[in-house]
């Protein structure tokens, strides 16, 4: 019953941005998604997803567990291009440019969309190197360059403090929540665009857990975020719009304040009043 | 009651328990006997003399080292032909080490311990270990020089031994220049009739490349004069001396100190002489030639064969292994080829390795060494140079042979590095190749070394396929020396596995050559277990470094 409520209802996202318009500063779209289909073999996985996620603002995904919505998100960076035997249809517009076009280098690509995941997975390297990964794939090997990079990511992730002292030790002598900062500067090294958070604090403890939400609030300033979360309380403080996925499909985004106060879908309701889920 | 204890697992835990215990005594005996037979080898025995009477009744002195005994009883001894007394329950009889080869035809005899009428000690008897012959045992008479008695008596014994260090002294520049000098020359002649010939077969050989040879070849030849001039004078150096030696019987013979390679005194050592003598002997195995169809001297040669074989395998079997691994876990399309791949990889580690030193030398010694001596060496013709069983292709049939083992724990290792860190290097826009390069490669040299290790253990210890494909009984040279290119692979060479089945079972000499065995085998066994280590180390270290993430 719900799927088909859901379907006959395209949502228009344009106007609930349009809407924002007038109270903050124009919100330029950044990542558009059109009509997106994505299938595991036979099994479809996202129907027909269509939404706007403004720029250097923070979008949360929420929705239970097996919506889509770390599939969608990892369809942004196109990190799903791994999979064996998945088929995307749609288009993903990243500034304009579908990022599915035959012509788009992927490796670029995920550059300008830094991820970070949900255990965190820094290299068996020193922490220095885990930071310095991305440009020297890039072939920047000035050491100048490397060790300002370092110190402004450890500061942009707030780490720079803690580890400052052991740069060279390995990041895996890092406590749980020091390497989730550690992945998060290793993204922002390189300066990407977009980074895209798949529920980042789920593997944390609770003083971890706060420390990446003001990190994100901090970052916010510089790039476009897309967070996935099961935690409608961690949703409702770090992001300012708010999407909820239901069996693939997208059932409702708005802005965060309106869509916890005052949801227009009943699914949605149901699900922050914890009624299912 | 029986069934309760059953319940309670105990008898399981017993079985278990007696299950390793069973393995470990037998490793430790394994070790140990070949610990035991093979390091006592080099100890200085006391020399005995008895007093021997002989089944005529007459009564004849027997010098010699008391190797073994053996007990028969009485049943036995009768059937064998021994007259055995009423009150006899059992025939001893003592396996001597006599010596004296030369002069009696045989080194060993056994004796029957009831026909010893006396046995002892004397000081004065000496052992000469020689070139030819095996050893000497008896008294030292004399010493002279050209022919002149120079010392006698009680002096004999230190002039003999002040002689002897002239006369080592004085060998070991022989071997030097024959080695060495001498050697390097001979190989640039050889260089340039090659030369000459591979010119001549181009056609370009004309008076200005002749001129040019025969200046070379001349001023080659100048030089071995001089050498030959110098090695004339060393041997007459080493020809004057000789020592005069009494037998057990009584006869005098003069034995050169030519071929004399150390005199010593065993009945007189004190122990700290005899620890001394020890270690001088182990080291003389580590790191001399062997001599006497390979019954005596050292087995350097084979020790270093053996590991330079390994070495030439690790380096050739690491890429190939890894690179078919990486393409089959990470490039090739999962499904019923990769699958039918995996399953002939794993299964070639179970074809019997003589098969591959039959593929060896059908395919790499006959066909590939065979066709590059046609392209690249016509003017050794008909001399082969790589069509002919040597290292090279020793190396790589052995690393085809182990190239499952490093294939299939490599494979284990890819698949062990969690998808993760993948996925992060590729979110970081790391290209699959870079992604390879940069981390995964990395977390799986451990499980490299692994397979790597597996791989040192069983070409080590492989012998039947290397008898095909490159190994020999004694090889002259070894296969890295100092003349260009240095490293010669198309050499033959000699390796510890083949050395105890040459020594223990195709030597003439079997009794001399026993122990060798031994002293071989726990040499072997060092060899593989230094290689191993070494692998280790360097795996844990890599273990430690890239220590994946946990859970």
């Amino acid at each position: 019953m719900a799927t088909q409520h859901a379907r006959t209802h395209s949502i228009d996202v344009s106007s609930i941005l349009r809407d924002q318009k007038g109270s903050n500063e124009p919100n330029e779209t950044c990542i558009k998604v059109e009509n997106l289909n994505l299938f595991y073999g036979e099994k479809q996985a996202l129907h027909n997803v269509s939404m706007e996620m403004p720029k250097k603002k923070v979008t949360a995904y929420i929705g239970p567990s097996g919506c889509g919505k770390s599939t969608l998100l990892r369809c942004i960076n196109r990190m799903n291009d791994l999979v064996d035997n998945v088929t995307i249809e749609g288009k993903i517009l990243l500034d304009n440019e579908n990022i599915y076009d035959k012509s788009v280098n992927v490796a670029a690509l995920r550059r300008r969309v830094g991820m970070v995941f949900q255990k965190p997975n820094p290299f068996p390297k020193s922490i220095f190197e885990n930071v310095t990964y991305g440009l020297r794939i890039q072939g920047i090997n000035d050491k100048r360059i490397l060790e300002e990079t370092v110190e402004n990511s450890l500061r942009g992730a707030a780490l720079w403090d803690e580890v400052k002292d052991r740069l060279n030790d390995n990041a895996l002598g890092l406590s749980g929540g020091q390497q989730q900062r550690l992945v998060i500067a290793r993204a922002i090294a390189i300066e990407p665009e977009v980074l895209l958070l798949d529920e980042p604090a789920s593997a944390l403890d609770p003083i971890s857990t706060l420390k990446i939400e003001e990190l994100i609030n901090e970052l916010k300033d510089k790039y476009t975020i897309v967070i996935v979360t099961h935690n409608m309380q961690q949703a409702a403080r770090v992001s300012d719009y708010t999407a909820f996925m239901f069996m693939g499909e997208l059932i409702e985004i708005g802005t965060t304040s309106e869509l916890f106060t005052n949801p227009r879908k009943k699914q949605t309701e149901d699900y922050i009043t914890g009624r299912y889920g | 009651m029986i069934r309760l204890w059953f319940k309670s697992g105990a008898p399981w835990v017993w079985l278990n328990a007696a299950a390793v215990s069973a393995c470990l005594i037998m490793v430790v005996g394994v070790l140990g006997l070949i610990l035991v037979r093979g390091a006592g080898h080099f100890w200085p025995s006391q020399v005995v003399q008895f007093s021997y009477q002989e089944k005529e009744g007459e009564i004849r002195t027997i010098i010699g080292e008391h190797v073994d005994t053996s007990i028969t009883p009485a049943a036995m001894a009768k059937s064998t032909g021994y007259a055995m007394a009423d009150n006899e329950d059992t025939l001893v009889q003592y396996l001597i080490k006599a010596g004296n080869r030369d002069i009696t035809g045989t080194d060993f005899r056994w004796i029957l311990e009831r026909n010893i009428k006396q046995q002892e000690f004397p000081d004065d008897l000496m052992v000469i270990e020689r070139r030819e012959w095996g050893n000497f045992y008896g008294r030292l008479v004399a010493v002279k020089e050209n022919g002149q008695t120079i010392a006698e008596g009680a002096q004999a014994w230190p002039v003999a031994q002040a002689r002897l260090d002239q006369a080592l002294t004085v060998f070991k520049q022989i071997a030097y220049l024959e080695k060495k000098e001498v050697g390097a020359i001979n190989y640039s002649l050889e260089q340039l009739r090659l030369e000459q010939k591979s010119l001549q077969l181009k056609n370009r050989w004309d008076a200005t490349e002749e001129q040019r040879i025969s200046a070379e070849k001349a001023e080659l030849e100048a030089e071995y004069k001089k050498y030959q001039a110098q090695l004339s004078e060393l041997y007459q150096q080493i020809r004057r001396d000789s020592l005069v030696a009494k037998t057990e019987n009584g006869s005098e013979v003069e034995i050169p100190l030519n071929k004399v390679v150390r005199i010593f005194q065993p009945n007189t050592m004190s122990l700290f002489d005899k620890i001394v003598h020890y270690g001088v002997k182990v080291i003389e195995f580590l790191t001399d030639e062997p001599r006497e169809a390979n019954t005596e001297g050292g087995i350097f040669p084979a020790i270093f064969g053996t590991i330079m074989m390994v070495m030439m395998m690790s380096v050739i079997v690491t890429p190939f292994g890894v690179i078919a691994a990486v393409y089959l876990r990470e490039y090739a399309k999962q499904g019923f080829l990769t699958r039918l791949i995996r399953i002939s990889v794993n299964n070639l580690a179970g074809v019997p390795s003589i098969v591959y030193g039959v593929f060896g030398l059908g395919f790499f010694v006959y066909i590939l060494g065979g066709n590059i001596d046609q392209l690249f060496y016509p003017e050794a013709a008909p001399a082969p140079v790589y069509g002919t069983p040597g290292l090279l292709w020793a190396s790589i049939t052995l690393a085809l042979l182990t190239l499952p083992v490093v294939i299939v724990s490599t494979e284990e290792g890819l698949a062990r590095v969690p998808r993760a860190i993948r996925e992060g290097s590729l979110a970081l826009g790391a290209t699959k190749l870079e992604t390879l390069w940069l981390t995964v490669l990395p977390m799986a040299s451990p499980a490299m070394m692994t397979g790597l290790i597996l791989a040192v253990a069983r070409a080590a210890g492989e012998v039947a396929p290397l008898m095909l494909v490159g190994v020999v009984k004694l090889a002259p040279t070894l296969p890295l020396d100092g003349n260009y290119p240095f490293l010669h692979l198309d050499r033959k060479f000699m390796h510890l596995g083949f050395h105890i089945y040459d020594v223990g079972f195709q030597s003439p000499n079997v009794e001399a050559a026993r122990p060798l065995v031994y002293a071989t085998s726990l040499l072997l066994v060092l060899v593989i277990v230094g290689l191993n280590l070494s692998a280790i180390l360097i795996r844990n270290h890599l273990r430690e470094k890239y220590r994946a993430l946990e859970g």
